[in-house]
């Protein structure tokens, strides 16, 4: 029998990709085609449903393309995407019936403010884990309901399916209209113990339950797929952060991850109970194998990480590529006592003021743009630590080690500086491909390709790693001074802005 | 053959100073270090600022290479921008080959290690980025000096230092060696720089075709070399891993 591969489908904010693992989980092939970002207004974005579809089978064939490989050498296929955003379609035609509203969108910001009443965004965190925001599906799926006109009588006579981005997949590919329980988990729909769409929660946000699709498990095989992947069997889904958590084989409760993307999400497995966070944590499904209970997880969400290298190189123009921030950061020695506390859009994890805008602190004329390019990167390291020092806290367990992924770990001054801030050591895994990984390990393992999650560790490898090497009165006066920075951001933002 | 032209030589010899330094250089510094009059110098700054090979800072006054040069110029692209770019294959390099990787460019006449992916068997090891390796001894610098005469006829110059026995030394030999790299288009480095060690590596080559750094595989030389040479297979694995992370950079695929 000739070798066999998983196919991992990665739909993501930017772009879809698809990798193609061996056995080994080494990357055999990759196809990537990016998606438009669609602005109709300030604070809204959007996605076209259906050219996210087209894109997902151009790189299925580009990746299966470059590797000589046709759908009959895949045993599986499984599926990450970008948490959040919400499409409606018809379940008739199956035409989508909007845009897919994006999570970065922020249209439904008074609508959650409004569902908050009295008791504030905590008001469903008991039952679902998740603070009220405007990320979460189940304000936008609202909003839609809302706004679209004739949308609600339609979706309670049931001719309207809402999924997330795994269920428009699933259901292009399959027919089945499901989600699993990582993406079910971030909807604020769901119950965190029951693990079912939660009445309460239903009636709170003004949701029909019949739009709503059957909740699996993570890994599982949902059925075959047709079109071009005739016959490879739909296995796995998980959020994007989820994925990553699952392809570091962050399987033991106090295993936690990072992944420096655009944003950054730390992820750590809390094992078989939900946590309730105290610290502005959210707590989440990590994965839920087959019939075994589910593993859930705290979740420390930063916005804006790579954001700001990317606003340095667009907005500002300081840089030609995103790479070039780590040799302009290295023009300087530190960071000329300046502090950048990237709120752009508010503070996330573990402050989460919407009202706070971002500050550079500590001007002064000594500063050049090399100052600047390492309070870029250092902003990265000190979001970490706060959401660390809350990881700790809210888990009972130390890190004691971080496992980074994403992009920006082809950064090695922000490495080490990371492992400087933070007092642990900071690893890379020889796959930085998490989010694909995770999804291919999930679809592996419900169709036998490795036998249990114990085999897949046996495939994580240490790549790179970096040693804290700042002495604790630095770290500590820095950490004092980026505090200090980020008091600065808040309310900044008045009623009448 | 016609004299070569003074003032050409001299611009040259500027621009080679003012890119061998990681930091700016001042009028003064730049004479002293040509042994050339002020107005002279001054004078070919002046073109050179004009033309876009040369930058002025306007607070300090002193000089660096030009961006318009820097584009121009075949061999640069930023070590950062070549390891974020090449992240994805030199890990498939390390997890396919068993053994560490490192991406390499030119630097003064060395090589300096931009990218390093750990031997994945989780053994202690440190990074080994920004340290600087000598060209004649390395597999990544054999690479590069395959396409850099330049460098060659500078390093030959002055002796080249032996640093094992099986170390080249002789010129010639160096030459000899680097013109059957050119052929077959990899490098290999048997117990040359560091006893009981062996390394492979191939160009990575922008959209030009022009080399503008090398990976390389090095492991122990009993699992690296077979009969002296490295296993075929690897020399596959390293060529494979230098031709995507070339195409990746816009190569034409050969």
């Amino acid at each position: 029998m000739s070798e066999q591969y998983v196919a991992a489908i990665d739909q993501g904010t930017s772009s879809s990709r698809c990798l193609v693992f061996d056995q080994q989980g080494r990357i055999v092939s990759v196809g990537q085609k990016e998606h438009a970002q669609i602005f109709p207004r300030p604070g809204w974005v959007e996605h076209d449903p259906e050219e996210i579809w087209r894109n997902v089978l151009f790189v299925v064939k580009s990746a299966l393309d470059q590797a000589g490989l046709t759908a009959g050498d895949l045993v599986a296929l499984g599926i990450a995407n970008q948490r959040e955003t919400t499409l409606l379609w018809d379940r008739h035609t199956g035409k989508p019936l909007h845009n897919a509203i994006s999570w970065q969108d922020t249209r439904t910001d008074a609508l959650v403010k409004e569902l908050g009443g009295a008791v504030g965004q905590d008001r469903f965190r008991e039952s679902c884990g998740l603070p009220l925001a405007t990320y979460f599906s189940g304000p936008k799926m609202s909003w839609l309901l809302e706004h679209i006109p004739d949308l609600r009588r339609r979706a309670e006579a049931g001719d309207v399916l809402f999924g997330t981005m795994d269920s428009w997949l699933i259901w292009k590919l399959t027919g089945l209209h499901i989600t699993d329980v990582t993406n079910a988990s971030r909807t604020m729909l769901m119950n965190l113990n029951t693990l079912d769409w939660d009445d309460d929660l239903l009636s709170a946000m003004g949701v029909p339950r019949q739009v709503l699709p059957k909740i699996h498990a993570s890994s599982e095989i949902y059925g075959e797929a047709s079109g071009p992947l005739r016959g490879v069997p739909v296995a796995a889904a998980l959020g994007d952060q989820q994925a990553a958590l699952f392809g570091q084989t962050c399987f033991s409760v106090g295993e936690g991850k990072c992944t420096y993307g655009t944003g950054s999400f730390l992820l750590m497995n809390t094992g078989p109970q939900a946590r309730p966070s105290t610290h502005g944590l959210l707590t989440t499904v990590g994965y839920r194998i087959a019939d075994q209970p589910a593993s859930y997880a705290l979740e420390g969400s930063i916005a804006v990480t790579g954001a700001l290298v990317q606003w340095l190189r667009d907005k500002v123009g300081l840089i030609g590529s995103a790479p070039e921030v780590e040799t302009l950061a290295r023009t300087v020695e530190d960071n000329g006592g300046i502090y950048f506390v990237p709120a752009f859009s508010g503070l996330f994890a573990p402050h989460w003021r919407s009202d706070a805008r971002g500050v550079i602190a500590g001007l002064t004329g000594y500063v050049t743009k090399g100052h600047i390019a390492r309070a870029i990167l250092e902003a990265t390291a000190w979001q970490t630590r706060e959401v660390v020092d809350a990881m700790n806290v809210d888990s009972g367990v130390m890190l004691t080690t971080l496992k980074a992924d994403g992009g920006m770990t082809a950064n090695n001054l922000l490495m080490q500086f990371l492992a400087d801030v933070l007092g642990v050591p900071v690893v890379r895994p020889i796959v930085a491909e998490t989010v694909s990984l995770g999804a291919a390990y999930a679809a592996g393992l419900a169709v036998g390709f490795w036998p249990n999650m114990q085999s897949l560790r046996a495939n994580w490898h240490k790549a790179a790693e970096w040693l804290p090497n700042k002495n604790g009165q630095d770290r500590e006066k820095g950490y004092r001074k980026w505090k200090k920075a980020v008091s600065r951001t808040l309310d900044w933002v008045d009623d009448d802005d | 053959m016609p004299k070569p032209i003074q003032s050409i030589e001299r611009a040259a010899a500027i621009l080679r100073l003012l890119s061998g330094r990681t930091r700016r250089l001042s009028l003064v510094e730049l004479t002293g270090e040509l042994g050339l009059p002020k107005g002279t110098v001054y004078g070919m700054l002046r073109t050179l600022v004009q033309v876009g090979f040369v930058e002025q800072d306007p607070e300090t006054g002193k000089y660096r290479i030009g961006a318009t040069l820097l584009h121009l110029g075949s061999s640069y692209l930023d070590g950062n921008e070549l390891r974020t770019r090449a992240l994805n294959w030199s890990d498939w390099l390390a997890a396919r080959s068993r053994e560490s990787v490192r991406i390499g460019t030119m630097h003064e006449g060395r090589v300096l290690i931009v990218h390093h992916v750990f031997r994945p068997d989780d053994s202690p090891q440190a990074l080994e980025v920004g340290a600087l390796l000598p060209a004649h001894a390395s597999a990544m610098g054999k690479v590069l000096l395959a396409t850099n005469p330049y460098v060659v006829a500078e390093l030959s110059k002055a002796q080249l230092p032996s640093i094992t026995g099986a170390t080249i030394t002789d010129p010639y030999q160096l030459s000899a060696e680097l013109e059957e790299v050119r052929e077959r288009g990899w490098a290999a480095e048997v117990e040359e720089l560091i006893i009981g060690e062996a390394s492979c590596a191939a160009p990575i080559r922008d959209r030009r075709g022009v080399s503008v750094g090398a990976i390389a595989v090095t492991g122990p030389v009993e699992r690296v070399c077979e009969n002296g040479q490295p296993r075929a297979e690897l020399v596959t694995y390293v060529r494979e891993g230098a031709r995507t992370i070339s195409r990746d950079l816009g190569a034409i695929p050969w």
